[in-house]
């Protein structure tokens, strides 16, 4: 088991012809993921990927094909809130965005629509997510995942590899692991993927990091008090940030007491998560609870 | 991206929000024709003398003047212009004001503090309001905080009206009859123009029974200037510290800070852990830098360049997460890097991730000075030891 994505999921790629989205279509498929096909406007008709996959103008042209579960949006900032709309309104399942630079009024307009949709957003701004062993959608390197029981979220990407890394290295492995994004108006919460980490029988403990900025950590810390029985390990990146400075993440700055390190690990602590001290701690705490 | 009062103050006359009308200027030589100006045009005989910088608190220190005559603008306008403005914003250096704003002087009845925003956690915008204008409005949220009010804006067909008539109500605005159009027009500039803030503080209620934004601050979604390119063009470069500046032409994400352990890191998250590490080891972080997701020669190189720009640096710790590109090539790169540079820092290095154990093979046997370490607890220790 796994959430979100397995081996059996079918995804297309959206940019598929862009440089970015080709290479990463290629990766995806070298790690096993089943892309069947991209969308490009204007550039239906021809083909993209060594795999020399089929591109179409549309989703909707793409759907009178092949089946699709999931698609991954590679495209430039400017057009990528229309890509995840036109994803929306063709009832794509799961949508995963890597695009990063999305001005934030579009993201608000992508997130009603998503409210009233049957979609599930993973991202802006982020590296998507991995099965172990058998799928990938976005950005994540394969070659550090082993298949185990810590499922993984995160709003940073190298600190999701991190993560990933350092549970593989105590020996435990992981389920799945996904990257929500560092916007201010991402499509997926903490607490909409700790739902689906809660429901897999397969993930024995989870890994939430979180950084400055926001208030997602405490709602999820809260939220895992009530509704959660599997152990939390958590850490939060920007102990050291300065107040008012925008730290490479449009969400990661301060604006408000909540949003400071300082207090959501106060507030997770509280919960009854484990708070790694510092990120080299994440694996050997998560060991010693379900070890 | 901040830009200036007289630069937010034209975008709202586009729409159609009354405004404290003024002049900016940049050189000494216009002052008195600029005075001069302002009082005929605006019929107002005293002036106000504004500086112009990004930071707050400009009033407090000085760097706003009432002038009741000529003279008296004169003198103002001297004295503000070219001068270190130190705010509680601004840091203890101060900033250099480069530009003043001279406007009428308006008799003022009452001063309200209006703001929008984005509330994150209600993923709508908010108007914040208060009766408490003209002063910090942190300090009233901090003493006072019944006397703040907001009012959502959610993606519902009447909200805006809604909200708007609750601002008006709680601020008891009902007998201006313009101000339910201006709260209309401050919001389709917020939206229209893609603030991630719009703040007048104040907003005054004049003798003449008119409703006017004093002031105006206006933050603007660095990611949308690519369909505003007339408020990019706003984008005042000596507004901004040199080092980041440099750094962002070269596509790096730079923060100077006050320590003496410079760290070179790929991700933004990783990077604060980094910084966090550090501290947690004794030391003090010089700077957040985030490389980007390849690191390969060239960033490495620029990464070196921008943090020995700070003196204070006595060691660098570079921590890369080696994934699609794997750690042997940055390895090289960073050898690569340090020898084309002569570095005399300390540089402790760890790679994690694909190829990590072959990455701090070859950093080992290289013929140049550098410390290798497997962990970043390991890592920051040595580069916060090595130093004292």
């Amino acid at each position: 088991m796994s959430i979100l994505l397995n081996k059996n999921t079918n995804i297309i790629v959206q940019g598929i012809t862009g440089s970015e989205g080709s290479f990463h279509a290629e990766q995806m498929m070298e790690y096993g993921s089943k892309v069947v096909c991209g969308v490009t406007p204007g550039k239906g008709g021809q083909t993209a990927t060594v795999n020399k996959l089929p591109v179409f103008n549309s989703i909707r042209d793409a759907k009178k094909e092949f089946q699709i579960d999931a698609t991954v949006i590679f495209v430039p900032p400017r057009f990528a809130a229309t890509a995840i709309i036109e994803a929306i309104e063709q009832n794509i399942e799961l949508i995963v965005c890597i695009s990063e630079g999305i001005p934030t009024r579009d993201m608000v307009t992508v997130k009603n629509m998503l409210d009233k949709s049957f979609s599930t957003l993973i991202g802006p701004n982020c590296p998507g997510l991995i099965t172990a062993e058998e799928s990938k959608i976005g950005i994540t390197p394969g070659f550090i995942c082993k298949k185990g029981s810590v499922g993984i979220l995160s709003r940073s990407g190298t600190l999701t590899y991190e993560a990933i890394d350092q549970v593989v290295n105590v020996g435990l492995g992981i389920t799945t692991a996904v990257g929500i994004g560092g916007d201010p108006v991402i499509g997926s919460s903490m607490i909409d993927i700790l739902k689906h980490f809660k429901d897999d029988d397969d993930t024995k403990g989870i890994v939430m990091i979180g950084e400055i900025g926001g208030n997602m950590e405490n709602d999820a810390a809260r939220w895992v008090k009530e509704n959660l029985d599997k152990p939390v390990v958590s850490f939060i990146a920007g102990q050291t940030a300065p107040k008012g400075k925008r730290m490479g993440h449009a969400g990661a700055i301060i604006s408000e007491g909540s949003e400071t390190a300082e207090a959501k690990i106060k507030i997770l602590k509280e919960c009854g998560i484990s708070v790694a001290n510092t990120v080299s701690e994440i694996g050997i705490t998560m060991k010693s609870l379900i070890g | 991206m901040k830009i200036h009062e007289y630069q937010a103050k034209e975008i709202l006359k586009k729409f159609n929000v009354p405004i404290q009308e003024g002049y900016a200027i940049d050189n000494s030589t216009d002052i008195d024709r600029t005075i001069k100006k302002v009082q005929t045009d605006f019929n107002s005989e005293a002036v106000i003398v504004k500086a112009q910088i990004h930071a707050g608190g400009r009033g407090k220190g000085g760097g706003v003047k009432y002038c009741s005559t000529f003279e008296d603008a004169q003198d103002a306008a001297n004295t503000i212009l070219g001068m270190n403005l130190i705010t509680h914003q601004t840091g203890p250096e101060g900033k250099m004001v480069n530009k003043i704003l001279i406007t009428e002087a308006l008799d003022i009845k009452k001063e309200y503090y209006f703001a929008i925003t984005f509330d994150r956690s209600k993923n709508s915008d908010v108007f914040i309001v208060s009766t408490e204008g003209g002063v910090d409005i942190e300090e009233v949220a901090e003493n006072n905080p019944e006397k703040i009010i907001k009012a959502w804006i959610d993606d519902s067909p009447n909200a805006l009206d809604g909200a708007v008539k609750e601002i008006i109500t709680s601020l008891s605005l009902e007998k201006f009859e313009n101000v339910e159009q201006m709260f209309k027009d401050l919001y389709k500039c917020y939206i229209e123009s893609d603030c991630s803030l719009l703040e007048i503080n104040p907003l005054v209620s004049t003798t003449n029974e008119e409703i006017i934004a004093l002031d105006a601050k206006v933050d603007i979604d660095s990611n949308s200037l690519f369909r505003h390119p007339e408020i990019a063009a706003y984008h005042d470069k000596s507004e901004e510290d040199p080092l980041e500046l440099k750094a962002a032409e070269y596509g790096l994400n730079y923060i100077k800070l006050d320590g003496n352990v410079g760290c070179m890191v790929n991700g933004a998250g990783l990077a604060m852990a980094t910084m966090d590490i550090v501290k947690h080891c004794g030391g003090e972080p010089a700077n957040f830098l985030d490389v980007g997701g390849a690191a390969n020669v060239e960033t490495i190189k620029n990464g070196f360049k921008i943090i020995l720009s700070d003196k204070n640096v006595k060691s660098i710790l570079i921590n890369i997460f080696g994934g699609i590109v794997r750690c042997d090539r940055v390895a090289n790169g960073v050898i690569q890097a340090v020898k084309e540079l002569e570095l005399d820092v300390v540089v402790v290095v760890r790679l994690q991730g694909t190829n990590a154990k072959l990455a701090k093979k070859i950093l080992d046997e290289s013929d140049i000075e550098l410390i290798s370490a497997e962990t970043i607890n390991e890592a920051a220790t040595k580069a916060v030891e090595m130093i004292k």
